[in-house]
């Protein structure tokens, strides 16, 4: 049985499923982040002190993860663009990149993360590195998410351009509007946890 | 045959139109990422640094969620689950406020 509203619009929504599905899981999403947030809040404001970010954390290496993550969000939409111009030669580059890009913020991650081991700054260390490994790490594994559904797109799952183009591009805008949700978390992560 | 051929034309007049837009937008997200980096280092009181690095925060968020996302031109029903949210959400940021304020359902 073929999965219904794929490509045709249904009457009564005005959208295909898979579009209000991944805007329901967003919105799952957006709590999911807000209760941390929240707790982020909660034990700041409670806290008879808080360290600056910038005091314990790498500025510099956020600031260029930020610009990395920002950039994959734009060769993501590009992609989604060159599938609706017919151009999939041009999507594969962009969505090539975006991947790449991922693994870059990964790599970075990966030195930030291990920079702090070395120093004896862990999770059980304080508050303060308590919730910034949980958040950080929390949409690192998001990152990872993305970049794997976006690694099936540029793979495997590309098979389905040839017998059903719509259906992919489809599939491709959902996956950006994933990425995107990604990129506008750590627009507020980053200040948050590194300059305030 | 002419008017599909007119079609597409727009269709890819309208994607080009698009591209442009990301474009914009892209070099607006990292002149405001470099204005977020530079503020931070003018070392303002916490009120005014929190308040000015939401703000532009949400103007970067906005910028992602209404081009990237193409909220600025969605239909309705998506529009009604992101109000609810939004309802959910502010309510949930609000718990640590009350908490904080010793206000009306938790006392110290």
């Amino acid at each position: 049985m073929d999965i219904p509203y794929t490509v045709e619009i249904r009457r009564d929504t005005g959208l295909t499923n898979g579009k209000i599905g991944i805007w329901l899981f967003l919105a799952s999403e957006v709590m999911l982040f807000g209760a941390l947030f929240a707790s982020y809040i909660l034990i700041r404001v409670g806290a008879p002190s808080w360290p600056r970010g910038d005091t314990i954390l790498n500025v510099p290496m956020a600031t260029f993860n930020t610009i990395v993550l920002i950039t994959s969000s734009v060769t993501m939409v590009m992609a989604w663009a060159s599938l609706m111009r017919h151009k999939f030669g041009t999507f594969r580059l962009y969505m090539g990149a975006t991947v790449l890009l991922g693994f870059v913020f990964l790599v970075v991650k990966y030195f930030e993360y291990t920079h702090k081991f070395h120093d004896g700054l862990f999770p059980h260390t304080n508050n303060f590195l308590a919730i910034y490994f949980t958040l950080t790490g929390l949409h690192m594994l998001h990152v990872m998410g993305g970049m794997a559904v976006n690694a099936y797109f540029l793979g495997p799952g590309a098979k389905l351009w040839k017998t059903n183009p719509v259906w992919f591009t489809n599939r491709v805008e959902n996956s950006g509007l994933f990425w995107h949700f990604v990129d506008l978390v750590w627009i507020f992560l980053f200040p948050t946890l590194y300059l305030l | 045959m002419t008017t599909d051929h007119a079609a597409t034309s727009d269709h890819a007049a309208d994607i080009d139109r698009h591209v442009r837009i990301y474009i914009t937008v892209f070099v607006a997200l990292m002149v405001l990422t470099i204005i977020t980096v530079a503020i931070s280092y003018l070392h303002l009181p916490i009120a005014a640094a929190v308040s000015v690095a939401l703000l532009v925060a949400t103007i970067k968020g906005s910028l992602v969620a209404c081009y990237f996302m193409h909220l600025i031109s969605e239909k309705k029903l998506i529009y009604a689950v992101l109000l609810l949210t939004i309802v959910f959400f502010v309510a949930l940021l609000s718990l640590p406020a009350i908490t904080h304020s010793n206000g009306f359902w938790i006392h110290e």
